[in-house]
């Protein structure tokens, strides 16, 4: 049976989120809160239902990859920029992971936003969000489905902006909903981090088309091989920028920690599952550019273990519960760059989908026990009310109390108080830990195991990632959800409600299921992107490789049990581990000073030439000089002293007065005629009649 | 009737008579008096048109003097009337008081 009449749906995947974001912006003014977030996961969900048919389509066809023409675009010269869709293997489970973990987030936030925008106060703005989330899975499509680099970028920037949109959602508060501009600077920061790999993605797109006179993948990819590979070299490293710019590799990793200021939906859906995953799938539909340069592979393969590590030590140190799921995220998204740089395409995508289900089903479960403690918070200062009633107004917090719910050395004891979010917590977190069964186990095995083979260094960099990994997400559970709790607030938190709830069980099934996609000896995963990435092979199960990753991740559990389990924090007290590294812990808390060593090398030279230009430049030469003095001087003496006094006052007032004093003295001899004696005009015309005859006979 | 008084002398007389009313006009105040040298004038250009009439022989001058009769009968109901209101405002008819549409 041929299903091949499903690919001309594909466009469905932009339009379907397109209508659903019009129908907000544009009716939404008039809807409930509950038929703007059903449209809008409705949207999301049918584009799901559209990548499952094309999916299914693929899987019963051939699996080759098909390329539907939609639109025209550019037509300039040697430049033909058509918008066409490419289905294939590779883009279509990009599409489901995009569409699929997006629904779920989308139903999530429907809960989430009804409580977020009552505690912010700021209930309109609901709609918005929903405007912007069905924009990012548009954007995101066309990212994933585009044929051509150009059309990636165009879903690259789209995806940027909406990054940039739902960053500063709350743009004029704080993380703890102060007044303040922390959460557009955060904004700010990704859209700057993202401009810098965009300029690199850039280079290397100018650079392609140069060579192959074309941005699609099939000329590149067919092109690549007859140029010298020092041209490809270029273009992979600056694709690799790019990577690091979206996918928050070092040196650019440094925007995706504050991106948690956003609400925690759009952390959990752009900020971990979906968005900065773009740089892996990047590398992954280059295959055929990176495969051809081994210097470039290394590099990224390195750049993303370092990450990998890198981020992890950081994730140790820190207390925010975002910011260490933000910092594994940038840990996770190494593991990837390494996977992909490595050759091991299908392993690093593997890790992907994998990581989508775990850090998205965290993230959620993240912003329940926010949820929860904002709840708790809130119960304390309005202590008089029901408890069931008490989120149907709008709230707001007194002035000048500082309260962080995001602190985990305010939670504790939370299992009690929040039972589903624990499992479901404590399911993702095994899984990001690499626990046998569950999703993270086989996906960061797989890695390892390529990584082992492959590249040694690599191998151990993200070894002790991983040990990482199992440390201090066992420290947050240890931390959150265990011991007594060590603020009044997280002793009246409350569970969420089933909207939040729901999409956390499906997540966590899939967290736990999600390593049936690819286990060792069905392959079904490396069988189904060979249609697209040429020359994978399944990866070898190495039960040293497993064994030693689990025995690890087991060992760090039992640490972090030692340090935070067995005698849990009480309040006030310092992190124990503080104690056990002394300076060093201090540097996984201060993240290594990054970014103030940005601030030191880059941004101050930056400011202070901003300054210069400003003050210098722009003020002293441009405006103070050449405005005033030059241009406005000039034209103050041309007007003044040589149009005004000379011309007009001079010349112009002449002639006019002239003409005036010339009529006025003619007038005054001419009235002196008309002296109102009758005689005299008798005498007058007398004296005409007589000239008058005497001229008619004498002439 | 034979012709036995020259042109000139009629049109001598007519002249004379028109100078007198036109220094009449000129140098009186009294506007009865230039009334009557406007009179003296017209009469004057009568005499011309009758006098050349005559001697050409036709009667053209003559109908033009009943003309010249009925224009002066009517200025002088005109001009009457306006000295009547002249003296209701001014309780004067000198001519040199109205001398208000100087320049």
């Amino acid at each position: 049976m041929s299903l091949s009449g499903l690919f001309p749906l594909v466009p469905l995947i932009v339009l379907l989120p397109t209508a659903g974001l019009l129908i907000n912006m544009i009716f939404g003014g008039r809807m409930n809160e509950k038929a703007i977030g059903g449209i809008a996961s409705a949207a999301s969900g049918l584009a799901f239902v559209v990548s499952a048919l094309l999916g299914y389509a693929l899987w019963t066809g051939t699996g080759e990859a098909v390329v539907v023409p939609f639109a025209n675009w550019i037509h300039i010269g040697a430049l033909n920029v058509a918008w066409n869709f490419r289905v294939d293997t590779l883009s279509v489970l990009m599409m489901l992971v995009v569409s699929g973990v997006g629904t779920l987030i989308h139903i999530y936030a429907i809960g989430y936003m009804h409580e977020d925008v009552r505690f912010k106060n700021d209930i309109p703005r609901y709609r918005r969000f929903f405007v912007f989330m069905n924009l990012f899975i548009a954007m995101m499509m066309i990212l994933v489905s585009g044929d051509s680099y150009l059309m990636l970028f165009v879903g690259w920037e789209g995806v940027g902006l909406c990054s940039f949109l739902l960053i500063g959602f709350w743009y004029e508060l704080d993380t703890l909903g102060r007044p303040s501009w922390a959460n557009s600077n955060a904004a700010k920061k990704a859209m700057i981090a993202n401009r810098i790999g965009d300029f690199g993605f850039l280079l290397a797109a100018f650079t392609m088309f140069w060579w192959f006179k074309s941005l699609t993948f099939g000329d590149v990819f067919a092109g690549a091989a007859t140029v010298p590979s020092s041209v490809i070299l270029f273009i992979t490293l600056f694709l690799l920028l790019g990577v690091a710019g979206k996918s928050a590799q070092i040196p650019l990793y440094v925007w995706l920690p504050d991106a948690m200021a956003g609400p925690t939906p759009v952390s959990a859906l752009i900020h971990a599952a979906t968005m900065v995953t773009a740089g892996v799938y990047l590398v992954a539909r280059s295959a055929p550019l990176y495969t051809l340069v081994p210097a470039a592979q290394t590099t990224v393969a390195l750049v993303g273990a370092i990450t990998a590590l890198f981020a992890a030590t950081i994730a140790v140190g820190q207390y925010d519960i975002k910011k260490v799921l933000a910092y594994s995220t940038i840990s996770q998204l190494g593991f990837m760059v390494a996977a992909v740089g490595m050759g091991a395409f299908v392993a690093g995508m593997f890790h992907l989908v994998t990581h989508a289900f775990f850090k998205a089903l965290l993230f959620l479960s993240a912003g329940s026990v926010i949820l929860g403690v904002e709840r708790g918070h809130h119960h304390l200062a309005h202590p008089a009310e029901q408890a069931g009633s008490s989120h149907a107004e709008v709230h707001s917090t007194e002035p000048g109390e500082v309260f962080d719910p995001n602190d985990m050395r305010n939670m504790g004891g939370l299992r009690r108080q929040m039972p589903v979010t624990f499992w479901v917590y404590l399911v993702g977190a095994l899984a990001l830990a690499g626990i046998f069964p569950l999703a993270g186990f086989w996906s960061k095995d797989e890695i390892l195991a390529d990584a082992f083979t492959k590249f040694p260094a690599v191998y151990w960099l993200l070894t002790i990632a991983a040990f990482l990994t199992a440390f201090y997400m066992g420290r947050q559970i240890w931390m959150v959800f265990f011991g007594s709790p060590r603020h009044a607030a997280a002793q009246h938190a409350e569970e969420s409600p089933k909207v939040i709830t729901v999409p956390l069980m499906i997540l966590a099934a899939l967290a736990i299921l999600g390593g049936a996609l690819n286990l060792p000896g069905l392959d079904s995963l490396t069988l189904w992107l060979q249609h697209t990435i040429a020359g994978v092979e399944a990866g070898q199960f190495s039960f040293l490789v497993a064994g030693l990753s689990t025995g690890l991740a087991l060992l760090a559990i039992y640490l972090s049990w030692l340090l935070y389990g067995r005698r849990p924090l009480v309040e006030g007290q310092p992190d124990p581990l503080r104690k056990l590294l002394g300076p060093v812990f201090r540097v996984f808390e201060r993240r290594y000073w990054v970014d103030e060593a940005y601030w030191a090398v880059f941004l101050n030279r930056y400011v202070d030439l901003a300054r210069f230009l400003a003050d210098v430049i722009d003020g002293r030469f441009w405006h103070d000089w050449f405005h005033e003095k030059v241009i406005a001087g000039t034209y103050n003496w041309l007007s003044r002293t040589v149009l005004d006094l000379r011309v007009d006052q001079q010349f112009i007032d002449a002639i006019a007065n002239g003409l005036g004093n010339l009529t006025r003295r003619v007038s005054g001899g001419l009235r002196r005629l008309q002296n109102g004696f009758v005689r005299s005009y008798a005498l007058a015309v007398l004296f005409g009649v007589v000239i008058i005859i005497g001229w008619l006979v004498l002439k | 009737m034979p012709n036995t008084i020259p042109l000139s002398w009629y049109l001598g007389i007519s002249a004379a008579l028109f100078a007198m009313g036109a220094l009449g006009v000129l140098i009186r105040r009294n506007p009865l008096i230039i009334f009557m040298s406007i009179e003296l004038m017209l009469n004057a250009a009568n005499l011309a048109f009758l006098a050349f009439a005559r001697s050409f022989g036709v009667l053209t001058g003559q109908i033009f003097v009943f003309f010249v009769m009925t224009v002066s009968a009517a200025e002088v109901a005109v001009g009457l009337a306006l000295i009547i209101i002249i003296f209701r405002n001014k309780h004067s008819i000198d001519v040199d008081l109205m001398n208000s549409l100087k320049g």
